[in-house]
């Protein structure tokens, strides 16, 4: 079960990294939302798979009569689904305005920090 | 910690850096007046290891000290014996001067505070170089004499010629200071000691070991670097940008002499093989004619005094180098006199400077009656210089030649270095001291008149001192010459030093020759000028032109490196980013044949499979999507399919979390993507597609490897028992996920709480800050999502 999952959790993340590679904030953004979902599968997958036991403990027993989901994945994963959504609503935002500002979103016209053609820096004292 | 004594040394040691603390307040309140009480720190240090001398005179040798970094085996030691004592009283004595004139000298400067405090600063790190015992101790004071120094030359920092001047000495003695660490690192590891005093007593241990050539060549790394030997003298003549109390002390007394000072400490071990033996007289007597022969050929006093100040290293380094006893005493003897007359010859050309405002000699001239008292200084410390009787430059040079002189190509080839040597060095005493003087008065720049007494003070005692030493010589070679020897020989010596030769003999008659030498090169010193500055015009090409040869070609090559590796394109960034990755990922498998083991048909259900291929073809759609629509839609799909994936296995918390935020992230991204347009094909032209194709499969494949590998290794469930047994028992919460959330990991949650909110917050700064052309209000939509987020998370 985990190998056939571990092949489209690869799958997962090439999709991610083709569409980083891109020059296109849309493309990029795309790219960071899936690679978001990889990383949750491949923690979730590393924890190992179990079907459809969910790691709470009946009313009636101090601790789980039998085998549960692991719930460790479960918890770092929560954590990371809602941050990684954060982060996401940031980086929209974030690609927006600087479409706004700047009239592009090719990356490579984005140039205001690391300008083409700087000077080279002074060779005296 | 006793007050008194060679126990109280580290007080010693730390008394010039607490000056440095109160020396800026000081001068604030007292004006260059302050220089009277700051020279008692000095004094007060030159008394107190003058009150050693008589014990350390009589063969003791001292190592008190604290532990510092015990685990490391670092102490903060001090060794005291004759060589470390001599070195002290020079750096105390002549400092108590320096400091004084350093008053006078900069009398009304802005930052004359500041400039006290940094020569302090260096004062304590000079003391503490020469006593440190503890290797790791004595490099550390090492490099600080050199940033202290790159200070000092830098203190005009307003001057381009300063500031390329204090970069030139402190990359040069920097560097050689690293050489110095590594040699100390080979000689610790070779000896198992961490201390002077331990190596020293280690006996053939260094000489006969296999490394010893590597540590010999990267202790003289930066003995040679220190001690401005040929081809790294170039540094010394230029630290002249520095004020003159900087020159006097740091580039002619004390700093300079600081690789002699190693050699002669370290001879006992590493001296007297044949590598030592060849290296250092080959370049002593190099750094010597060199040295001598660019001095005649400048006009600056202080450039003049800078290169004999080279010159006299070279000569110092080159009787080391001998490692016989009798050019040692002369060495030794030369050390003492070099940093008198040298020390006094300095302030006498910053006096003229100051109060004339100009050291170029051929505009100086006729100013003995406006400046009697210079006069007479610089004509007692020339003479000094010039080996003339009867001050100590006089014992120091019959001492040398009747070290070196003998039988042989060997001793022949040495003395004609020193007497050619030391001729040149008096035509530049007779220059420096006669020129601006006698003749008819020259009209320069400033009405030139006698300076105060805080300017000739230094320039008076230490010429007069120069005197004393050699006319009360017996007790100078009991209490000074003879420990020092000792220190160098390693052995017990007695030395009787006197100041009448006893015998008319070598010495004597090379004396007389250096001295007719020196006369008639003196009267055709412009000829001789004229000449070295044909030569080195003809020659065109200089080790100093070469560092900054060097230091632009530096900074082209790291401009380069910087706009190939930082090109600016996020594209290449993240190509090379995976690149990596991909090659971190598939390297090790590939590299030890560690491939997963054969895969088994899964028995997934059949509704589980549909999901896996909702998912990958999601994924598939978003890569096609041609319209910002199906990208939507498409991204929607693997969430949804992700979100199912929890659900199936066991994980309804994340299955939950998971539909909402994917159903906001689509919301979201329908309203930014309505404003952004996305291009209907990929901008990539075909070869860029391949190569990104491909990396992006190698790193698929090798996560897919990777996980299928971890995966089919043992788990460790240990954690997650730990959280299923005490969930309920101590946490009292049934849902495990939850328990482990709020509970036990419940900073961690804090954490997270508290990224999503900033990210909030800087999402609503971003909609708030209007740009200059009106934008549309229906961003602000997207920040009441964000905050339904927020809302949704403090629900989880």
């Amino acid at each position: 079960m985990e190998a056939a999952l571990s092949i489209l959790i690869g799958l997962f993340f090439a999709v991610a990294t083709y569409l980083l590679m891109s020059r296109q904030l849309v493309r990029i953004l795309l790219g960071i939302a899936i690679l978001g979902n990889s990383v949750n599968l491949l923690i979730f997958t590393s924890g190992r798979l179990m079907r459809e036991v969910p790691p709470v403990i009946p009313e009636a027993f101090q601790v789980p009569p039998g085998p549960i989901a692991n719930p460790l994945p479960q918890a770092l994963i929560l954590t990371a689904i809602v941050i990684s959504f954060s982060f996401f609503a940031f980086l929209l935002v974030l690609a927006f305005r600087a479409y706004q500002e700047l009239g592009t979103d090719d990356t490579n016209e984005m140039r205001v920090a690391e300008p083409t053609g700087e000077a080279s820096p002074p060779q005296g004292y | 910690m006793p007050l008194f004594g060679p126990e109280a040394t580290f007080f010693a040691v730390l008394a010039p850096f607490a000056a440095a603390i109160v020396a800026p307040a000081l001068t604030r309140a007292m004006g260059h007046n302050a220089a009277w009480p700051l020279a008692l720190v000095p004094a007060a240090v030159f008394v107190f290891f003058a009150g050693l001398v008589p014990q350390v005179a009589g063969g003791e040798s001292f190592t008190p000290g604290i532990a510092w970094a015990p685990a490391y085996g670092v102490s903060f030691s001090f060794f005291i014996d004759g060589l470390s004592t001599m070195f002290a009283l020079l750096i105390s004595g002549i400092g108590t001067f320096i400091i004084l004139y350093a008053g006078g000298y900069l009398k009304g400067h802005a930052h004359q505070g500041r400039f006290f405090s940094f020569l302090f600063l260096f004062m304590g790190a000079m003391l503490g170089l020469v006593l440190g015992n503890d290797l790791l101790t004595l490099f550390v004071f090492w490099e600080l004499t050199s940033i202290t120094s790159f200070l000092l030359i830098g203190f005009d920092h307003l001057r381009a010629a300063s500031r390329r001047a204090a970069i030139q000495a402190l990359v040069i003695t920097g560097g050689g200071g690293l050489s110095l660490l590594a040699g100390f690192l080979v000689i610790m590891s070779v000896t198992g000691e961490a201390s002077m005093s331990q190596v020293l007593a280690g006996g053939d241990v260094l000489r006969e070991h296999a490394l010893y050539p590597l540590i010999l060549l990267l202790v003289l790394g930066g003995a040679f670097t220190k001690s401005a030997q040929f081809p790294f003298h170039f540094w010394l003549p230029n630290a002249m940008e520095a004020p003159t109390p900087v020159s006097a002390f740091l580039h002619s007394a004390t700093m300079v002499k600081a690789g002699v000072y190693l050699l002669m400490r370290m001879h006992p071990v590493l001296g007297d093989t044949a590598l030592w033996t060849t290296i250092l007289p080959v370049f002593g007597g190099a750094t010597l004619i060199v040295g001598t022969l660019l001095a005649v050929r400048q006009t600056d006093l202080k450039l003049m005094l800078a290169y004999t100040t080279v010159a006299s290293l070279g000569l110092l380094v080159m009787l080391t180098g001998t490692s016989w006893e009798k050019a040692i005493e002369g060495a030794a003897l030369y050390l003492l006199a070099h940093s008198l007359f040298k020390g006094a010859l300095f302030m006498v050309a910053g006096t003229i400077d100051h109060e004339a405002g100009t050291r170029d000699v051929t505009r100086l001239g006729g100013l003995r009656g406006a400046m009697p008292v210079t006069f007479v200084a610089a004509c007692l410390a020339a003479l000094s210089m010039s080996g003339l009787p009867p001050f100590v430059g006089f014992i120091a040079k019959e001492y040398l030649y009747a070290g070196i002189w003998g039988d042989g190509g060997i001793y022949y080839a040495l003395t004609a270095t020193a007497v050619i040597g030391n001729a040149l060095m008096l035509v530049i005493a007779a220059a420096v001291a006669l020129k601006p003087f006698l003749g008819a008065k020259v009209e320069t720049p400033k009405h030139a008149h006698e300076g105060p007494l805080l300017l000739f003070a230094g320039p008076v005692a230490l010429s007069l001192t120069g005197l004393a030493t050699a006319l009360l010589a017996h007790s100078t070679g009991v209490y000074l010459i003879q420990p020092v020897i000792t220190s160098i020989t390693g052995v017990q010596s007695t030395v009787d030093v006197h100041l009448v030769p006893g015998y008319v003999g070598a010495p004597l008659i090379l004396s007389g020759l250096t001295v007719l030498l020196g006369i008639v090169l003196y009267l055709k010193l412009d000829a001789l000028r004229a000449a070295m500055a044909g030569t080195l015009a003809a020659i065109g090409w200089g080790p100093d032109k070469g560092f900054d040869q060097a230091i632009a070609g530096l900074v082209r090559f790291s401009a380069a490196v910087t706009h190939r590796l930082q090109s600016g394109r996020m594209d290449i960034y993240m190509t090379l980013t995976f690149l990596v990755a991909a090659i971190a990922l598939l390297a090790p498998p590939l590299l030890t044949n560690s491939y997963p083991a054969a895969l088994e048909m899964p028995d997934f259900r059949f509704y589980e499979w549909g999901v896996l291929v909702i998912a990958a073809v999601g994924l598939i759609a978003v890569l096609t999507a041609r319209t910002r629509l199906t990208a939507i839609v498409s991204l929607g799909i693997q969430g949804f399919a992700v979100a199912l994936i929890f659900m199936l296995f066991g994980a309804p918390d994340l299955s939950f979390t998971q539909f909402m935020v994917e159903t906001l992230s689509v919301v979201i991204l329908a309203l930014v993507m309505t404003r952004l347009n996305l291009q209907p094909r990929d901008h990539r032209p075909k070869g860029y597609r391949v190569v990104h194709g491909l990396i992006a499969t190698a790193l698929g494949v090798g996560f897919a490897m990777l996980l299928i590998r971890v995966t089919q290794l043992t788990f460790d469930r240990s954690l997650s028992d730990f959280f299923e047994a005490y969930s309920r028992t101590i946490a009292h919460g049934r849902n495990i996920v939850n328990v482990i959330l709020v509970d036990f990991r419940g900073f961690d949650t804090f954490g997270e709480i508290a990224v999503v909110m900033i990210t909030g917050l800087c999402v609503l700064a971003l909609i708030r800050v209007r740009p200059k052309r009106a934008a549309e209000g229906a961003l602000d939509k997207a920040s009441g999502d964000e905050a339904l987020s927020k809302r949704e998370e403090v629900q989880v």
